[in-house]
């Protein structure tokens, strides 16, 4: 029902495997060599916080607009969104346009002035002008929240990708290959720090970019590069011409509707609030250069999800909805299925890589994120009151990084043949709804108080938990994560559109009856300085 | 680290008063808050007609090209044109206006550091990383 999480395998699933496993274990082991390589490189310079967790802020624009695609380009996307327009045809495209409006909240609200305000986190900026340990802690939790949700599904999606793409099907051997992602990616964020990990997501961005784009040249050259003929022979193959009018998926009742805008309305809002995007934004130089990244950033996510209809469709009309459904992997297996249908084993094998290589990725993303927010904020800003040695924090960050690789590769293991479908799209609602209010709030309202930050973040995070709780996704339905119970009394998969306008709601109620005001001194400091840039942390050169 | 000297809170609040300081803000807040209204607005509109009035979205244009593919590929041409509008709007208005700011803020810093490194028993430098 998400195409956002790669669906389960259930264990018993036909061994009809394309492809040589062989060849695509070959070509996924040159690119972790190669990465291992840079990231080896690029940690020597590791000594600092603002190397170890903003890459030295010395990525140029391009360069961290690359790795933001990287990093925001999951392989839940890409598989995902390919594999629900193959088969709900206009529905999965809906996705795709609210995952790219949504970088223009980031453009022209949050980029620039957050690399002008903060450090490393998304904290510095909440807590520059209100009280400095509560605000902390709870803008560190939301943030632990959304990294743990995207982190477990990305972990969990690695097992059913490896039963698709590798040919193995059992628990165990799933088991394996989620603690190898988990070694490796431990290991990428221990060594190479923000910068190993921003050179990870270029790489994994260029070749996912790359080979989306080979793909779609490809499927529109078999059509004589007229879209409309391939949508054509989409409608042949499929029978109906319903793939190309919205409603497939989300047009059955009123309440999936709603569900529907519920979703839009999370993803546009929940980009702009991902704690592991923010921080993206100090690993550059100046508020100019984040500029920069956001507009490359939108470029190439822009370009790719424009692939990803040329290849929705292409998978339609040349596999069928049939096949693809029937293949093991379901609805992700599209993409696999179209490599394998234009390119045979080696464009199968890379693009089964390449899908392995996003996932490592972005759980290294996720990870140097939550370490960050761990080590800055609860230890070096709230336990040590922001007396500890920058080398210390570093210290912490690494630790917790082990921590959070274990954590990951635990719950991957556990979640595995679970539905965590809906996980994904949780880390958006709760970006959406406890971090973008408190960050807007903070960046243009002056009225805003301390208890207005932490009512709107505890209520945003609070009641889309509790939602979900009590959402058909965990009981009640057919597709539930816990079955035989039904607990559920909130109708939709998606608690954004309740959520979201409750946490702006209770930012402003917060605000308004709070008697107490916020220091008019460090008010003025921040509009001027995520303004003018005045006193901006520096880049560090070596 | 190479952090200039952080201005004093009394330059940040008067820097805030100052008309130069307000048109920065006024210019900035006048372009990215209708932009982002405006974006939203077309965002939902698109939304819900899709999931409300799908059969809008179904007619068709050409061949197979109905309504919803095209305004599906209007909203990535004005994500790209807003884009691209603000960066523009950026680089020419918002730019030189803060960094203008920003040096004279850049240079009172600094003649109060020297002042107070001149007058002897000064202060630690610490203060100067305090800030946060």
């Amino acid at each position: 029902m998400n195409p956002l999480a790669i669906v389960p395998v259930p264990a018993a699933a036909p061994a009809a495997q394309v492809g040589n496993p062989w060849i695509n274990i070959g070509i996924f082991g040159l690119f972790v060599v190669v990465t291992l390589v840079v990231v080896l490189r690029a940690s020597r310079n590791n000594k600092t916080a603002a190397d170890y967790l903003a890459g030295g802020r010395a990525f140029t624009g391009g360069q961290n607009g690359t790795a933001i695609a990287g990093d925001y380009l999951s392989a839940a996307s890409f598989l995902g969104i390919v594999g629900a327009i193959a088969i709900y045809g206009y529905d999965g495209f809906l996705y795709s346009i609210g995952f790219l409006v949504a970088w223009l909240v980031a453009l022209l609200l949050v980029a620039e002035l957050l690399r002008n305000t903060g450090k490393f986190t998304m904290a510095d900026v909440l807590s520059f002008r209100l009280k400095q340990k509560p605000v902390r802690i709870a803008a560190s939790i939301t943030t632990l929240a959304v990294c743990l949700f995207y982190l477990l599904a990305q972990m969990a999606g690695a097992g059913g990708l490896v039963s698709l793409l590798l040919g193995i099907s059992d628990k165990a051997g799933q088991s394996v290959v989620i603690i190898v992602v988990g070694a490796l990616m431990i290991f990428y964020v221990l060594m190479g720090g923000m910068k190993g990990t921003t050179w990870v997501q270029i790489i994994k961005a260029c070749l996912l970019i790359a080979g989306a784009f080979v793909m779609t040249v490809w499927a529109l050259a078999m059509h004589g590069f007229d879209f409309n003929a391939l949508l054509g022979a989409a409608v042949e193959k499929a029978g109906t011409e319903k793939i190309l009018d919205p409603g497939q998926q989300y047009g059955k009742s009123i309440t999936t509707k709603i569900d529907f805008l519920s979703l839009g309305l999370a993803l546009v809002l929940g980009t702009a609030g991902l704690p592991h995007v923010l921080m993206r934004f100090y690993t550059v130089p100046t508020a100019k250069e984040a500029r920069k990244s956001v507009v490359w950033a939108i470029w190439l996510i822009g370009a790719f999800y424009l692939f990803t209809l040329v290849l929705g469709y292409a998978a339609g009309a040349l596999i069928g909805v049939d096949a693809i459904k029937a293949a093991p992997g379901g609805q992700n297996s599209a993409v696999p299925l179209l490599a394998y249908h234009l390119g045979g084993s080696v464009l199968l094998g890379i693009i089964a890589a390449v899908a392995f290589a996003t996932i490592l990725a972005v759980v290294a993303g996720l990870a140097i994120t939550a370490a960050a927010s761990f080590s800055h904020d609860i230890y070096g800003s709230v336990i040590k009151k922001g007396k500890a040695p920058s080398e210390q924090e570093v210290k912490v960050a690494r630790r917790t990084v082990i921590v959070i690789g274990l954590v990951a590769i635990v719950g991957g293991i556990g979640a595995q043949g679970q539905n965590v479908a809906f996980l994904v799209a949780l880390a958006f609602a709760v970006a959406a709804s406890a971090n973008l209010p408190t960050i807007l709030y903070s960046l243009f309202w002056k009225r805003f108080t301390t208890r207005g930050a932490l009512w709107s973040m505890y209520g945003g995070l609070g009641s889309a938990l509790i939602l979900i709780i009590f959402s058909p996704v965990m009981s009640g339905a057919a597709t539930s994560m816990i079955q035989g119970v039904n607990f559920a009394w909130f109708p939709l998969a998606n608690p954004g559109i309740v959520s979201i306008p409750l946490a702006f709601f209770l930012g402003w109620l917060g605000s308004v009856t709070d008697k107490n005001t916020e220091d008019p001194v460090k008010a003025a400091e921040m509009e001027v300085r995520s303004l003018t840039g005045i006193g901006a942390e520096a880049p560090v050169d070596h | 680290m190479s952090d200039s000297p952080t201005p004093a809170p009394e330059d940040f609040l008067r820097v805030q008063q100052e008309p130069r300081f307000r048109k920065l803000r006024s210019d900035y807040r006048r372009f990215a808050f209708p932009m982002t209204a405006l974006f939203l607005a077309w965002y939902l509109l698109y939304v819900i007609v899709a999931a409300f009035f799908p059969q809008v979205m179904a007619v068709r244009v050409y061949g197979y090209i109905n309504v919803g593919i095209v305004w599906g590929l209007l909203q990535f041409v004005s994500t790209f044109v807003i884009t691209a509008l603000y960066v523009r709007f950026a680089n020419r208005k918002l730019d030189p206006e803060a960094t203008a700011i920003r040096q004279e803020l850049e240079a009172d810093a600094e003649r109060n550091a020297a002042a107070q490194a001149g007058a002897k028993h000064a202060a630690p430098a610490a203060t100067q990383e305090e800030a946060k």
